[in-house]
């Protein structure tokens, strides 16, 4: 019986050995050096703050992988031979694969400043990164403040965590204003503001300049690169940016960029031997996505893919519309299709930006200039329902559709209250245009042509 | 702010102290003439048992019921054994020592409890109510700003099933035990509202009473904090208004003021199986001899039953009763909020869930049957079955031990729908309804799920509800009361209740959405 190895047992693995199992007797092993089963990253946050515990962060239970038979095995794999088809283990234990997944995700980057590998720095990765931080900042007492380096997704996971342990946060973040690399200047300011409001020391502008160690080789205070300013501090979290986690294929005949390169068939330059979620890049990146994506759903989206051609099915990854969401602090964001911030934006890309005069709920959607082909949209505080932009996308719609059905794609809680007819008015008012919004339809949001 | 908490705390454990030791407290004197009343309202024809009340109770003053209660108990068993032995049946007392003791106590106390009725009722209610809302109200700002505040729920003991959480299961369950199988010793707390009982039905206010304006004022209390806790969701704030004015109107106030009235005591909301005395010999009798009233309680139970409720559900989902209208419920989602995640959602509970509620349901409905069919036939026997001995197991093991103290005493440590998931014989037919039949649905948004857990953690009902939305499934369980909190905690908005065309309401998916449209089409349409 052939025998599939997936290395990481992350979304991206995990994805895979299930979709192999559903199609397939192939024998499957997970390894992992992290975990014994598979937990979900995105949610250790709400581990540190008390919403859960790690055993409820586990999507399956533990008789789960035995009764799907997915052999699961603890261990760091050192090296590759792919020649022998091979694992060495770092006990020096090794292992035969016939078709070998490499889903072995990212780590936190690390740029080299002085200080990075001090007592009391640490990223926001994995597991033991959580229990590093519930020893070094179990409370305000033991970690008099905290400073954050990098202004993404997780920076800001890191600052809300803390926070509920009224831990004092300062967050350096190098660009103009929070993540206005991928948000248009409206929706980033909003967030600013939102930062501020949680008592969160929010620095623009600003980069680490090195860590300062007390004589124990702790960490003692932080340094400003622009003002040289020293702020004392117990715990630095290191958040700009995650990487492909694949030292380990250094001494391999497998080909690596960033990541571990792979063609639209998730195949590496060695037969046999794939690479999905965080640490695959693309020899070429697919539309506007980026070679490596370090999202939840991408790693999700190739591990489906990927069985399908590890069971004879061969099929290249070709993901559909772009989407995504996050949470910053208490407001809630999605993401459909591509809106792009001021840095990147194109051209002929357009928007339009709505805020509610006094709650956090705002919306920007991009289209073309010339044609208003609806491009995309960013909402905060305000939930669309996934298939109706999907659709759109599909469909290829103009504004003047997506503004009059737009009722359609709410997917707020009942009885909330809804802004669509404020938000086409001020569209209208903006545009010159006379959209009068339908009511919503189920027959609409149903219908599958 | 803290401080005032800290106060509150104080206050509201003085006052729960006070009433905690009610029961043990006051003096008891019967007098000759107190008994002679008694014998006369009771129809008492046993003359050994006049006799050793005269000689031993009569006159003397009793200190708590913990003396009254036994005294009473061994005369009125003595009395029994006397008769039984002599086949002396008509002079048999059929009265329950418990309530004999509670009757004899409630006309013979004396002292500071009864004479201070008002002072007693702020010692006890009143400093609970006020402690509580101290506490509870600073959240306003403690919480901080609009949105979803579970910080540190397994940090604390009480809600993480430490020592808090295990000395309030223990209470709880000896306060339901002794509501059911020791009443006598409410009988100090029934004095603390004989003036609102009076004004209401013109009685003195008996033990269920206690309980009813209890649960009233644990609901209001709690409510409050589910109002501050969950203030920017609408759906959660109409939600617990509503099973809040349920409770109160329906629950409370409409059944005492139809006793007033000369009406049979009802709560028109309550539905049968729920209801499981509705069917019962002497409740039926009782409502055919009301007359006009009577009669339209009947007709309404019945028609609540078999066709409000299932029409309901095909609308709304269960959940129009469950977490919107329902008494236990009610409880549930106000006392028992702060306990929500301790719901087993392992898929054995699961199991044992549609053992155990369709078990009750199943149940239920034979035993109403054979009922209805003694009721016909005037016998008290079904196939060699006493009717009345299935009607007692049901009545102690369901009705107090199940739905009361396991249901309630559970929530600290088991969560708060125990009795609602593994007990109630409505849940399990509006569940089958729901299930089958209805518009319901907890809509899954497309690809947006990132497995986190927090919806599934939060499930009071031990729905496993990652295990629907990470495949991108619509969530379709008899189970779900439509509580709304999934969709609430989820922090990528993937959850939406909702009611709308039964075509597509069960969605299963290979593939989620996003991803290749020629591998979704492959997949899910097999
Ligand atoms: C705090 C946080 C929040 C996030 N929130 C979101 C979010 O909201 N939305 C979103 O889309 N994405 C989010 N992400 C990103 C998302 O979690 C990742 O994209 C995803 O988990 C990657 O999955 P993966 O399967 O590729 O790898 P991973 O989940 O990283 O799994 C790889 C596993 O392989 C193991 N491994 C690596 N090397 C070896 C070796 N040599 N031997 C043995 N085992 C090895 C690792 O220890 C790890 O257990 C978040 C990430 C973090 C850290
Ligand atoms: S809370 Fe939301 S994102 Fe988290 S597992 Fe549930 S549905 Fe998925």
């Amino acid at each position: 019986m052939e025998r599939i190895v997936i290395i990481g047992n992350g979304i991206s693995g995990v994805t895979a050995a299930r979709h192999i199992r559903k199609n397939s007797d192939k024998k499957i092993t997970i390894i992992s050096a992290e975990t014994d089963y598979f937990f979900s990253r995105t949610a250790l946050m709400y581990v540190y703050m008390g919403h859960m515990k790690f055993e409820h962060t586990q999507p399956y239970e533990n008789w789960f992988w035995k009764k799907n038979r997915i052999e699961l095995k603890k261990a760091f794999v050192t090296h590759i031979d792919t020649e022998t088809k091979t694992l060495h283990f770092k006990t020096n234990e090794t292992l035969v694969y016939d078709k070998l997944v490499i889903a072995t995700g990212s780590k936190p980057n690390k740029f080299g400043w002085p200080g990075q590998d001090l007592d009391g720095v640490l990223g926001m990765y994995h597991k033991q990164d959580l229990e590093q931080l519930e020893i070094l900042a179990p409370n305000n007492k033991v970690c008099k403040r905290a400073v954050i380096v990098g202004g993404g997704l997780i920076g800001i996971e890191l600052a809300e965590m803390l926070r509920t342990r009224d831990i004092p946060v300062t967050f350096l973040v190098r660009e103009t204003s929070f993540w206005n690399g991928v948000l248009p200047k409206g929706e980033s300011s909003m967030i600013n503001e939102h930062i501020l409001s949680h008592h969160i020391d929010l620095r623009l502008n600003t980069n680490l300049k090195e860590i300062i160690s007390d004589e124990n080789g702790r960490v003692k205070s932080i340094i400003i690169e622009e003002t040289g300013e020293e702020i004392p501090c117990d715990v630095v979290g290191l958040t700009a940016g995650v990487t492909p986690n694949i030292d380990f294929l250094k001494s391999s005949s497998i080909e690596t960029d960033k990541g571990v390169l792979v063609n639209r068939f998730l195949e590496t330059n060695i037969k046999d031997v794939y690479a999905i979620g965080d640490c695959a890049q693309q020899h070429e990146a697919i539309g506007n996505r980026r070679p490596v994506e370090a999202v939840w759903y991408t790693g999700r989206m190739m591990g489906e893919v990927l069985a399908q051609t590890i069971c004879g099915n061969k099929m290249p990854y070709n993901p559909g519309h772009w989407f995504n969401s996050a949470k910053f602090l208490d407001i809630e964001y999605q993401t459909y299709g591509w809106v792009f911030s001021e840095r990147d934006k194109s051209e002929n890309e357009q928007h339009f930006h709505w805020r509610h005069p006094s709650e956090n709920i705002c919306l920007t959607i991009a289209f073309q200039k010339d044609t208003k082909l609806f491009l995309g949209i960013n909402t905060f505080g305000i939930r669309l329902r996934h298939e109706i932009f999907d659709r759109w996308l599909t469909k290829k719609q103009d504004m003047t559709h997506v503004m009059t059905y737009l009722k359609d794609a709410n997917f707020d809680p009942e009885f909330y209250k809804t802004f669509e007819s404020d938000i086409v008015n001020a569209y209208n008012i903006e545009f010159g245009t006379q959209i009068h919004p339908k009511k919503k339809s189920w027959k609409r949001i149903f219908s599958k042509a | 702010m803290k401080a005032i908490k800290y106060i509150g705390l104080v206050i509201f454990l003085i006052g729960l102290s006070i009433f905690t030791a009610l029961p043990l407290l006051g003096t008891f004197k019967l007098e000759s003439d107190t008994l002679n009343t008694i014998v006369k309202e009771k129809k008492i024809k046993s003359e050994v048992f006049i006799e050793d009340l005269n000689s031993n109770l009569v006159g003397k003053t009793y200190n708590g019921m913990q003396e009254v209660s036994p005294a009473v108990t061994k005369a009125l068993n003595n009395a029994n054994a006397s008769h039984e032995k002599n086949k002396e049946w008509d002079k048999k007392i059929y009265t329950s020592p418990s309530d004999m003791a509670a009757l004899i106590g409630k006309k013979s106390a004396t002292g500071f409890i009864v004479n201070h009725k008002g002072l007693m009722w702020f010692l006890t209610f009143g400093l609970g109510i006020i402690g509580a809302l101290m506490f509870i109200l600073p959240n306003i700002i403690l919480l901080g700003q609009k949105g979803i505040k579970n910080d540190g729920i397994y940090h604390k003991s009480a809600t993480n099933r430490g020592w808090i959480a295990w000395i309030v299961f223990v209470y709880l369950i000896g306060f339901y035990l002794l509501l059911y199988f020791a009443s006598e010793y409410a009988t100090n707390w029934t004095f603390l509202l004989d003036p609102l009982s009076n004004a209401l039905s013109g009685n003195p206010a008996g033990h269920w009473f206690v309980y009813g304006f209890m649960y009233c004022t644990v609901m209001t209390v709690m409510a409050v904090r589910m109002y501050i806790k969950y203030r920017h969701n609408i759906y959660q704030m109409f939600r617990t208004t509503s099973v809040l004015f349920f409770q109160i109107v329906f629950a409370f106030l409409i059944p005492e003021i139809m006793v007033r009235l000369q009406m049979p005591y009802y709560d028109f909301k309550n539905a049968f199986p729920l209801d499981y005395d509705f069917f019962f010999q002497w409740n039926l009798k009782d409502l055919i001899n009301s007359g006009g009233i009577g009669l339209f309680i009947l007709f309404w139970g019945t028609m609540l039953t078999l066709i409000v409720v299932p029409v309901m559900v095909y609308f709304f989902g269960k959940r129009w009763y469950c977490s919107w209208v329902c008494g236990c419920g009610g409880l549930a989602e106000t006392l028992g909020d702060p306990y929500r995640q301790h719901s087993d959602k392992s898929l054995f509970a699961w199991r044992v869930e549609r053992y155990l509620v369709h078990g009750v349901l199943v149940f239920v409905l034979v035993m109403t049957g054979m009922t209805l069919y003694s009721f016909f036939t005037e016998s008290g026997t079904v196939l060699g079955l006493k009717v009345s001995t299935v009607q007692n197991i049901y009545s102690v093991i369901i009705g107090s031990i199940f739905a009361g103290v396991i249901g309630t005493g559970f929530y600290p440590i088991f969560g708060n729908r125990v009795w609602c998931r593994f007990g109630c014989p409505l849940a399990a037919y509006l569940g089958v309804v729901q299930r089958f039949k209805s518009r319901f649905r907890i809509t899954t948004n497309g690809g947006q799920c990132i497995s986190c857990g927090n919806c599934s953690t939060y499930c009071e009902q031990g729905i496993d509800v990652r295990a629907y939305a990470q495949k991108g499934e619509n969530i379709i369980r008899a189970s779900c009361v439509g509580c709304g909190v999934c969709s609430a905690v989820c922090p990528r908005g993937v959850l939406k209740l909702e009611n709308g065309p039964e075509d597509g309401r069960i969605n299963p998916t290979e593939i989620l959405l996003g991803n290749d449209v020629n591998l979704m089409d492959l997949l899910n349409k097999k």
